[in-house]
């Protein structure tokens, strides 16, 4: 990634599917720090988080993630550059079912290319208060506790970018507060950027640079 | 490599479903086994034991029957012939070597076999101890039958009337042990070997036989058969083409008797290996229709992990890996259970372990199998694995929680 290059830099994003367009994204640019996806169901919020992330191929438009234009790199190289410097946070936990916390935590590690640490692992974990979960299986967690194991583990790898889908979509006030503040200060802790999708009204105050998307035409 | 810490955390997950598949597959490649290791036991086995006979004369009857009990000493003789005949025959200029025979009685169920002492060295046989045997009513042990008999130089037997045990005995007539045989890992190793007055004198006991045998031995002896090595292998051929179109008695190839008996085996042996075949394939589908299932299952955590950076081939490695892993587990529990089997028959039944039979042996088609059950499982987890490979990650995303 070039020295001082912006988190994220889009402009003439468009995604169509089936002939139907699901993102008109105007030109947006977050030079770094949290910045926040604003815009009703529909708008394209989730898509353009994933556009981001280089799970999907815009029709039109350039988006250039970290510096780097995301779909100039062939398909396998993007997949390695999303496992190095970005990390998703989704709207439900998604832990592998199969795998311990401390296993999907670990998980996260090689895919970045890096050594699963037993103290990294722990050290992420007990960044978010969940270390004595390391063990346990991710199906036995709480929707809190499995929220918390799902960041720590797009966390461990230290991403450059973190990506968040309505975090804070399924949780009640004081959670959805709590979560989006955890969100922000592990970005801090772990010095990444932080992209955050959301309807949720109650969580725009808590971030300054704002994207609003309106539904495409 | 994320691959293998998930494959085996999703066998963790289902541990009897992925053993069940792994035994069936074992199952289909245990039958493959066991039937390769019976063909090229048994094939490499008669083929030794027939190694010094080119051709076998006996009485008229079933080419295959004489060089079954003759070479093979596993059917009873076809009949007999008179010895000036066996005589003239051997004097034939084609003929190498031979050796007359005479076969009827037996020992605790191990064939004694009168015949010259030099059938020692017509069989490239060597003593382990003792002598040949020189006079009537002497014996030379195969190293099995004396081990098995428990019978060494200077031991002594009575020999029972037919080839099988609980013959009557003749009790009137006591053999005496000279030798005993090294190892050949043949057939003489099951055998007793007597002059061939031993058996005319035992057999001329009339307490012992009917009426009918009484007059014939009277008469002239007679011998069972007469094993022949020629002096090329275009001789035998000659020899039996003259043999079986003028001579009252007939002649056999064991080469060509035994292409005969595979064909006939093999008929046995196709089914089994069909069976195998179907099993391996059932084993292979249940290994599809699981993976097909797990795949559904897990199609979350699939585009979870495309979503975190896994390319499109660690997720292929996934499926595939599991497939390999079960057919690896199968094709070696397969292998083992197939030589148990082997080395259970051949402990279980006389027949099987004197036809050579042995689970302690491997053999290079083994190699080819557990291949095949690889193969098996690699294509059982293509499509699966295709599938995961192809998998659409932002739809997927959306459609699981």
């Amino acid at each position: 990634m070039p020295n001082n290059s912006p988190l994220i830099e889009i402009e003439g994003l468009a995604v169509e599917a089936r002939g139907r367009a699901i993102l008109q994204a105007p030109a947006w640019r977050v030079p770094q720090g949290a910045a926040l996806i604003m815009g009703p169901s529909g708008a394209g919020k989730t898509t353009l988080l994933h556009v981001l992330a280089g799970l999907q191929t815009p029709t039109r438009g350039r988006v250039c993630v970290l510096g780097q234009d995301m779909f100039a790199l062939a398909p396998a190289r993007r997949d390695h550059f999303r496992a190095r410097n970005i990390a998703i946070v989704f709207q439900t936990a998604r832990l592998v079912r199969a795998l311990s916390v401390g296993a999907n935590v670990a998980l996260a590690l090689k895919l970045a290319g890096k050594a699963p640490d037993k103290k990294v692992i722990v050290a992420a974990l007990q960044r978010l208060n969940i270390a004595h979960l390391a063990n346990a299986r991710a199906h036995t967690l709480s929707v809190g506790e499995a929220q918390r194991a799902a960041i720590a583990r797009a966390l461990a790898p230290q991403p450059k970018l973190i990506l968040a889908d309505e975090p804070t979509s399924a949780l009640d006030d004081a959670n959805a507060l709590g979560a989006i503040d955890l969100l922000l200060e592990a970005a801090v802790q772990f010095g990444a950027g932080l992209i955050v999708a959301s309807h949720d009204n109650r969580i725009t105050h808590r971030v300054s640079a704002h994207l609003h998307l309106a539904p495409p035409t | 490599m994320i691959a293998l810490p998930l494959i085996f955390a999703y066998f963790r997950e289902r541990p009897f479903a992925a053993a069940l598949q792994a035994l069936l597959l074992a199952l289909g490649v245990a039958t493959a086994i066991a039937l390769l290791l019976f063909n090229t036991q048994s094939q490499s086995r008669l083929a030794r034991d027939a190694q010094a006979i080119d051709l076998v004369i006996g009485a008229k009857g079933s080419g295959l029957q004489l060089v079954l009990s003759s070479v093979f000493h596993a059917d009873t003789p076809v009949g007999n012939m008179l010895l000036p005949d066996a005589q003239r025959i051997i004097q034939d200029p084609r003929v190498k070597a031979a050796q007359i025979i005479n076969l009827g009685d037996s020992v605790g169920g191990y064939r004694l076999v009168g015949a010259a002492p030099d059938i020692i060295e017509f069989y490239g046989a060597q003593l382990a101890t003792g002598i040949a045997h020189n006079a009537p009513f002497e014996a030379v042990m195969g190293a099995e039958a004396a081990a098995r008999l428990n019978l060494s130089p200077g031991a002594s037997f009575v020999s029972a009337h037919g080839l099988g045990q609980g013959g009557g005995a003749h009790d009137e007539h006591l053999y005496k042990v000279t030798g005993v045989l090294a190892p050949t890992g043949s057939v003489i190793d099951r055998l007793i070997f007597t002059p061939l007055a031993s058996v005319w004198q035992a057999h001329g006991a009339p307490e012992s036989h009917d009426q009918k045998e009484q007059v014939q031995i009277a008469q002239t002896p007679a011998v069972t058969a007469i094993l022949i090595q020629t002096r090329t292998p275009l001789a035998a051929l000659q020899m039996k083409r003259d043999v079986n179109e003028t001579a009252p008695f007939m002649a056999a190839r064991p080469a060509d008797e035994m292409g005969r008996l595979f064909s006939l085996v093999g008929l046995g042996v196709e089914v089994f290996r069909a069976f195998a075949l179907i099993l391996i394939s059932a084993a292979a589908l249940s290994v599809f229709a699981a993976l097909l299932g797990a795949l559904r299952e897990r199609r979350g955590d699939i585009a979870l992990l495309r979503a975190m950076g896994a390319t499109r081939g660690s997720v292929f490695a996934i499926l595939l890996g599991q497939g390999l892993i079960i057919a690896a587990v199968g094709g070696i529990v397969g292998v083992a259970l197939g030589h148990g089997a082997i080395a259970l028959l051949a402990r279980l039944s006389p027949q099987a372990a004197g036809f050579g039979l042995t689970g302690a042996a491997f053999t290079p088609g083994e190699l080819w199998v557990f291949c095949g059950s690889l193969a098996a499982g690699a294509l059982a987890a293509l499509i699966p694995a295709v599938q995961a490979y192809r998998t659409d990650i932002t739809k997927t995303l959306s459609e699981t929680p």
